[in-house]
């Protein structure tokens, strides 16, 4: 079975140890976590866990499993990438200096749909949203100008099909 | 309970009476069942120690001699009496000693509570003395876990263990306390939990799945059953027995499911995996369609995945979704309790007979027996063998003994031959495979089924591993039997060692103490026979006593285990020598 890419989402109580329970059952099967966030999700009390990993589908099915079987887990459901939509987000800081000096910045900034998010004396911050390859590429495009600091989030998604938390909260 | 009832009920029904946290925990206690507990003082426990010496005439506190015992005593005791087992144990050190228990009753499935002292809250983080991160440390080894820090969540979160170890497919919980909370006082007041949001323990049966299964077993020419814990979890016996005889399926069982059908009743055909009988393992590649009951597809009962029943249907009943297509993959999944599901399957299935199929296991029997069992239990060679003394016990016993092994060339022995004719009987360290389990373990079942002889069967390697727990057996009088099998090697490695690296015997030969010296230390009687002539005698004057007994049997140094099937092999590939 060939490796693709998962995105794991995980609907949750809101409780101190679950990301560790969550985490461990990666590591006991010795696979890596590529990006992982934590937010509130689209029910009250709820929790969202956003999961990507590269593995098979044969282990996203075991660790979807052994996920789900974890006490303050709701459901849990792993999708391929073409079955969500999905997007990271990235801030660049760099020198105030080269908004000015550099023409080429603000092209860069437009064209890649980013936004500036803030503009001081001696840096200024731009906000870019997007698949990781869009973001990889504006990095590409502004590293000769040199980046001061660079982060980028772990991906968030939403899937096509409908996931029936609601539902699945009232049978417990 | 009671006294906090009666207060209760002497004031305003909201009103609850003031008490600290560590009464609290007994109180808890109480309303949960528990009669005995097993455990091991330390600082950051104490308070509990406290109320528990002020209750010792409502719970009983065994004092085991290392925290590791005081868990394999509440699984053995949790394994016979189907009731949660709970162990209490200080922080640091004494929550790290609880963890091969843990594990252990983690992969079995055991029902257990695990309470740990953890330092004041104000300490937490800052590596106190004996500060340990045990929520961290136990979580991949636990159903669940908890920190406590304030002593109003004691109620709510001690009820919500005891419901998580028992419910659904049963396991470990973790419960840790810090001493403020033990030491603080709250309104008590104490209600059961029968639900908990996000957690479904038993899924609902569906008919469907259980009318497909039926079809299946009803059109199948070579039906096999193969059944696990999962039975005795589900207390299902009585259903196993009854789809057996009536659809007339020969049925083998893993060393976890073992007892859950007496080993005299025709159609037991006898055990799966690396060291079970030849028919069942031969005939899981031969049958047509093969009946997972309760049982997880270990790989030490599937041999290499690729070659398991890959001309056979599937169907898998089971209890947790997360094992259904993990290991094999089920054509049909039947998901739920043991008993429901068995119960709704039954009436469905016809009655049938499958004699010449049957016949089949009888015929591989009868080779096994030529070749092995017979040289096993009725040996004609000078040196005793650990199977003849296997089957004394079964003599002596009438069959009727709960039988404790360790882990090892004496555990497959035991478990191969040991003859059971009530459930609950084979209590061993199945996934983990913990050596050290039996001596404490048998303390336990034998607390936790005081009207059953109890058997503990230990190599000469793991009876070392917590040999201390003798001194619980002394103190308390526990009338255990303990048979050490003593081949002078760990013997089972030393097989592997001979089989598989060419006879290099690289730490496994073990030059041993005088095992009787060291069981008259503690007082208890003891014995050791090397002949043949003394077994017979020896074992009935052992299963006679009233007392703890020890028996130490000096068998063949160099005997192995077969059949075998071996590692990374295809249950066809069993070999018989």
């Amino acid at each position: 079975m060939e490796n693709k890419w998962f995105t794991i989402s995980v609907y949750s109580e809101n409780n101190v140890g679950l990301l560790n329970r969550i985490s461990g059952i990666f590591l006991k099967r010795h696979i890596n976590i590529e990006s992982l966030n934590v937010s509130k999700s689209e029910i009250d009390d709820v929790s969202k866990f956003t999961i990507v990993a590269h593995t098979t589908e044969k282990w996203v099915h075991n660790i979807v499993g052994q996920i789900e079987k974890q006490i303050e887990v709701i459901k849990a459901y792993y999708h391929t990438d073409d079955e969500t939509i999905y997007q990271e987000s990235a801030l660049f800081k760099i020198a105030s200096g080269l908004l000015f000096d550099e023409r080429q910045i603000q092209n860069i900034i437009k064209d890649n749909n980013a936004q500036i998010v803030t503009v001081s004396r001696d840096f200024f911050v731009i906000a870019k949203s997007g698949r990781r390859n869009e973001i990889d590429e504006m990095h590409d495009q502004l590293k000769p100008y040199g980046i001061m600091q660079f982060v980028r989030s772990g991906r968030i998604s939403v899937t096509k099909d409908e996931m029936k938390i609601s539902a699945i909260l009232k049978e417990f | 309970m009671e006294t906090v009832k009666e207060k209760k009920k002497s004031t305003d029904s909201k009103k609850t009476i003031k008490i600290s946290g560590a009464e609290a925990i007994i109180h808890c206690l109480l309303a949960e069942g528990v009669e005995t507990m097993y455990g091991y003082p330390g600082g950051a426990i104490m308070p509990v120690y406290d109320e528990l010496y002020k209750f010792q005439d409502k719970l009983t506190h065994i004092l085991t001699r290392h925290e590791q015992g005081a868990t394999h005593a509440a699984q053995g005791y949790a394994r016979v009496s189907g009731k949660v087992g709970v162990a209490i144990a200080t922080s640091g050190p004494g929550a790290t000693n609880l963890v091969t228990g843990l594990a252990d009753a983690q992969i079995d499935s055991t029902p257990m509570v695990c309470i740990t002292g953890q330092v004041t809250r104000q300490l937490l983080g800052t590596d106190a003395f004996q500060e340990t991160d045990i929520i961290g440390i136990s979580t991949p080894v636990t159903k669940w876990n908890y920190q406590i820090t304030e002593a109003s969540e004691i109620p709510e979160v001690m009820a919500k263990a005891f419901y998580i170890a028992k419910s659904g497919r049963p396991g470990p919980v973790l419960v840790d306390i810090t001493k403020n909370a033990q030491i603080d006082t709250f309104d008590f007041s104490y209600e059961k939990c029968t639900a908990v949001r996000s957690y479904k323990p038993v899924p609902k049966p569906k008919m469907s799945a259980i009318q497909a299964a039926a079809d299946l077993i009803n059109s199948a020419k070579k039906p096999f059953i193969v059944w696990g814990q999962g039975v005795i979890l589900g207390q299902a016996e009585q259903e196993l027995k009854a789809l057996v005889e009536k659809a007339g399926i020969p049925a083998a069982w893993t060393i976890m499911g073992a007892s859950a059908l007496d080993t005299a009743h025709p159609l037991n055909v006898g055990m799966v995996g690396m060291h079970g009988n030849y028919g069942p393992n031969l005939m899981t590649n031969e049958c047509d369609l093969l009946i997972a009951i309760g049982m997880r597809f270990d790989d030490r009962v599937t041999g290499r995945l690729e070659d398991y029943a890959t001309q056979a249907k599937v169907i898998h009943f089971e209890i947790d979704p997360a094992e259904i297509n993990k290991n094999v993959h089920a054509d049909v999944a039947v998901l739920g309790n043991s008993k429901e599901t068995l119960g709704l399957l039954l009436p469905l299935v016809n009655e049938n007979k499958h004699e010449a199929w049957h016949n089949i296991f009888k015929e591989k029997y009868q080779i096994e027996f030529d070749t092995i069992i017979k040289n096993d239990i009725h040996p004609t060679k000078d040196g005793l063998t650990m199977g003849e003394v296997i089957e004394e016990i079964n003599l002596a016993s009438n069959n009727k003994a709960v039988i404790v092994s360790d882990v090892g060339q004496h555990q497959m022995i035991a478990c191969r031959y040991a003859k059971f004719s009530q459930s609950k009987s084979n209590i061993t360290s199945g996934g983990l495979g913990t050596m050290g389990f039996a001596l404490p373990a048998a303390i336990g079942a034998k607390m936790g089924a005081m009207d059953r002889e109890v058997v503990a069967i230990i190599g000469d390697g793991g009876y070392q591993m917590t040999i201390q727990e003798l001194g619980v057996i002394f103190q308390h009088k526990v009338p255990v039997k303990i048979v050490v099998l003593n081949n002078e090697h760990l013997g089972m490695v030393r097989q592997w060692q001979e089989l598989f690296f060419e006879k290099r015997y690289a730490s496994t030969v073990m030059v041993n103490p005088d095992f009787v010296k060291i069981a008259e230390g503690y007082s208890i009687e003891a014995k050791r026979i090397s002949e043949r002539k003394d077994l017979k005698s020896t074992i009935q004057e052992m299963m006679a006593s009233k007392e703890p007994y020890f028996l130490e049997v000096k068998v063949e140094q160099e005997d192995n285990v077969f059949p075998m099937i071996p590692s990374g092999a295809s249950v066809s590939e069993v070999r018989l020598k």
